[in-house]
């Protein structure tokens, strides 16, 4: 990311540029040698950081994928306590991957400080001199003509003009650049990535984004308690949450039923809500979409997934009733098979529940279900029922999704004494071991909603695209010299570019041209 | 959307085009790398064969393009949108954008050479396409429901087929510099170094595939701003560092790195030319290992 070369040299050329005198040999060495190593240590950072940017890829990260690395650690705990040291699961704030883009960041800005004032000198100095032998140029020819010195250079200084190249006319020769801008473009682009990284870092620090899980009927108001997880910058306050409301009155997800290759994908997922912007405004009806989030006050909301939650109430023996409400139920599969717990630390014998939820129950031949289509078509419950202390008395926090089977009892499922307990909707069934009924009254669907703030998103596109534009003018303006020499009986005409510039020699002959029009009197030599 | 027609006699039409199109693509490959082995000979009536056989190459090789296109934009009319929402239709699209790019860039810089490469690289791309990616043709699950699809997939498409192509130039290059191939005794090698002899120079070589690569590097830089704004609208953030993210991050890193090795002495040259191979090596590894075996929030194969 840092620096190409120096903006004047188009070339090693000594001659023209040891004449600078106000920097000297010594300071060129030096300056030549800052330039190299800051160069190949910026390339070698850049592949560094490529390199460093890997494994997070691989490895869960927790920023992206906190799920992922939970279970990480479930399945190899040794393994995870070696690479937790090494940071592997917080790879992009990792110390490593920081040095490597702080060091990177320094050495770009210690490239283009120099090179802008180098580029400053060189948009105010005149086209460098006339080398003294042009014919070893790329972009040459020599003319056989019979027309003035005086004709040859002010016919060549209006036509290098008139293309916006600088001129300057030295006794019988002229020499011209262009192309100044490309350097321009390669410095803009370069602070544009300081601008980019400057503003995303900041609004890191102001950001916040908060996951909520809403279940059709409920409310969500924007404070701290109401959210499921929170992520907040160092620099936010909690008054910057605004107490609006949003209601999921109802959540739609439409599966395609009609075209045979498609049956069950999504069409459409959409959160009908009502929203209130301050606890006194009156309510608005809108939808948020998966890629249409609400602009609510200072945040905005995303719909980023859903599922069901079938209604149940678990009674104990007595009728008392222990729970009773949606339980959220984590999707599975494209054919949403679903995950959910429920804890019940009020029983009156303690008691966990680990159970599947088939939206379309399929038996297999094993004997297993499975859901075949996303909808609710022939919807099933099947309980894992666990007994024993759920831990939730010493009050350490718990995933809610998550029930530790360690040291409880297996009273219903898969190798336990009883079957697991399936319900249809509506259906009422006998706990085993004297844990009381359970019924399944309803199901609803929920809305996982991220609620999320950044204020320079903005700055950090305009950096974006300006980092892009100069990167486009930088590679795409070409840098040009000319030079006309007149000479006894003709003129000499050259050219140079730095980059791939297959149009110069078409510049060298038009230049020709315009310097002596009429073919007859002159003779080209390449 | 409520409801959606896929047409499926459309889209089996499709795939019969894309085997067509395949079928012509082969023979004007092995016109193509019959022409090479002419082209080197010294004998010039074989020589002036080879220019003859170049215009019959080059005519299949547009036909196949046109029976490619056809298959691509039916089965864009079979689905109601874009063809490009899984890894089946990302690479007939794709592939067909790089023959379309390098046949328009024939008519500004004489890359004929690569020819072979080129078609080669979407006889490739068009397999694996057909067998292994393949799947029937699908709605837009939502979170592509987003007129971003058209604009971040086709330039990160457009991207590809520059890189491409710079890769193939990077590969001729690295062989006309290589001095195993220069000095090796074996016949093979003696032919290789004929077919050689007909590359332009090293230095055109070079030119051409930074030319190449500082498109596919801006187009590249479009896509993951593009990805970003869509990232934004679609998942909150704009930048989370996704696995593809991370990727898009690594190949555009690569490609940075690779225009600093033009500038940098002692790096120019091969080295610049292996980076670009590298950078190209990732952009695969991210369309196919990153796309089937790791986890993110890209996750639009298609593929069970």
């Amino acid at each position: 990311m840092a620096s190409s070369q120096p903006s004047n040299s188009l070339t090693p050329e000594s001659s023209d540029r040891i004449e600078s005198p106000e920097i000297g040999v010594l300071g060129w060495l030096r300056w030549i040698w800052r330039q190299l190593t800051s160069m190949r240590t910026a390339l070698l950072l850049l592949l560094l950081l490529a390199v460093a940017a890997v494994p997070g890829s691989i490895y869960p990260q927790r920023s992206a994928d906190p799920n992922g690395v939970t279970s990480f650690f479930q399945g190899n705990p040794g393994l995870a306590k070696v690479l937790d040291a090494m940071q592997l699961f917080d790879v992009y704030s990792s110390s490593w991957f920081s040095a490597i883009y702080i060091l990177l960041f320094v050495s770009l800005i210690g490239c283009v400080v120099p090179r802008t004032f180098a580029h400053y000198k060189a948009l105010r100095s005149e086209p460098v001199a006339l080398p003294t032998r042009l014919s070893r140029f790329p972009g040459y020819r020599k003319i056989t003509s019979d027309a003035s010195g005086k004709h040859v250079i002010s016919k060549a200084e209006a036509a290098l003009r008139s293309r916006g190249y600088r001129v300057v006319v030295r006794q019988g020769s002229v020499s011209a650049e262009k192309g100044y801008l490309r350097e321009t473009g390669n410095l803009m682009f370069h602070v544009a990535l300081i601008g980019v990284l400057i503003t995303a870092g900041i609004g890191g620090g102001l950001s916040y984004n908060g996951q909520r899980v809403l279940v059709e009927g409920e409310t969500f108001v924007d404070n701290l308690s109401s959210y499921d997880s929170f992520n907040p910058g160092v620099f936010f306050k909690e008054s910057q949450l605004q107490p609006y409301a949003v209601t999921l009155n109802k959540f739609e997800a439409i599966f395609d039923l009609k075209n045979p290759t498609n049956i069950g994908t999504p069409l459409d997922f959409r959160a009908h809500v009502t929203t209130r912007l301050t606890p006194n405004s009156a309510p608005q009806a809108s939808v948020i979409r998966v890629n249409e989030p609400l602009q609510a006050p200072g945040a905005n909301v995303y719909l980023t997934g859903n599922g069901y939650a079938p209604v149940l109430t678990f009674r104990d023996p007595d009728g008392q009733i222990s729970f009773s409400g949606p339980v959220e139920f984590l999707p599975q599969d494209a054919n949403y098979t679903s995950l959910g717990v429920v804890k019940l630390p009020d029983a009156k014998t303690q008691f966990g529940v680990l159970a599947f939820f088939y939206p379309t129950q399929q038996k297999l031949t094993t004997g297993a279900f499975t859901s075949s289509f996303p909808g609710l078509v022939d919807p099933l419950i099947s309980m894992n029922i666990y007994v024993g202390n759920l831990g939730l008395n010493d009050g350490s926090p718990q995933n809610v999704f998550q029930l530790q089977i360690h040291g409880l009892k297996k009273v219903a499922g898969p190798k336990a004494p009883n079957k697991a307990v399936q319900l249809t909707l509506h259906e009422t069934k006998t706990l085993p071991a004297g844990l009381g009924s359970v019924t399944f009254d309803g199901i609803k669907r929920y809305a996982s909603l991220d609620v999320a703030y950044n204020p320079t998103e903005g700055w950090v596109l305009f950096f974006a695209l300006l980092a892009l534009a100069s990167l486009a003018t930088s590679l795409s303006v070409p840098r040009r010299r000319v030079w006309v020499r007149k000479f006894e009986g003709g003129f000499e005409v050259a050219a140079l570019a730095r980059n791939d510039d297959p149009n110069l020699g078409k510049l060298v002959d038009e230049i020709v041209q315009e310097i002596a029009p009429k073919k007859s009197s002159r003779k080209a030599t390449k | 959307m409520n409801s959606v027609d896929l047409n499926l006699p459309l889209s089996r039409l499709s795939l019969v085009f894309i085997f067509a199109a395949m079928a012509v693509y082969t023979v004007s490959f092995l016109i193509f790398a019959w022409n090479l082995a002419q082209a080197s000979s010294s004998k010039m009536a074989e020589r002036a064969k080879a220019t003859q056989s170049e215009k019959w190459g080059f005519g299949l090789f547009a036909t196949a393009a046109a029976i490619h296109g056809a298959g691509v934009i039916m089965r864009g009319i079979s689905a109601g949108r874009v063809p490009w929402a899984n890894m089946y239709e990302f690479s007939i699209s794709g592939s067909f954008i790089v023959v379309l790019i390098y046949l328009l860039s024939i008519r500004v810089r004489d890359i004929r050479v690569i020819a072979s490469f080129v078609n080669a690289f979407v006889l490739l791309v068009l397999g694996s396409a057909t067998t292994i990616f393949y799947v029937q043709v699908k709605t837009l699950m939502p979170a592509l429901q987003s007129y971003w699809l058209v604009i971040h997939v086709t330039v990160a498409v457009l991207a590809t087929a520059f890189f491409n192509i710079a890769a193939a130039l990077s590969v001729a290059y690295l062989l006309r510099g290589s001095a195993w191939v220069e000095n090796s005794k074996l016949k093979a090698i003696g032919i290789v170094r004929r077919v050689l002899s007909v590359f332009p120079k090293m230095e055109q070589l070079e030119r051409l595939q930074n030319r190449f690569n500082s498109i596919g590097l801006l187009l590249w830089s479009f896509t993951l701003i593009a990805g970003a704004i869509w990232a934004e609208r679609a998942w909150h953030r704009f930048w989370g560092w996704d696995t593809k993210e991370v990727w898009t991050f690594i190949i555009w890193t690569l490609y940075a790195g690779y225009f600093h090795a033009t500038t940098t002495r002692g790096w120019t040259g091969k080295r610049a030319a292996w980076l670009s191979l590298v950078g190209f090596s990732a952009v695969i590894f991210n369309f196919t290992i990153v796309n089937l075996f790791f986890k993110g929030l890209h996750v639009y194969s298609g593929l069970k």
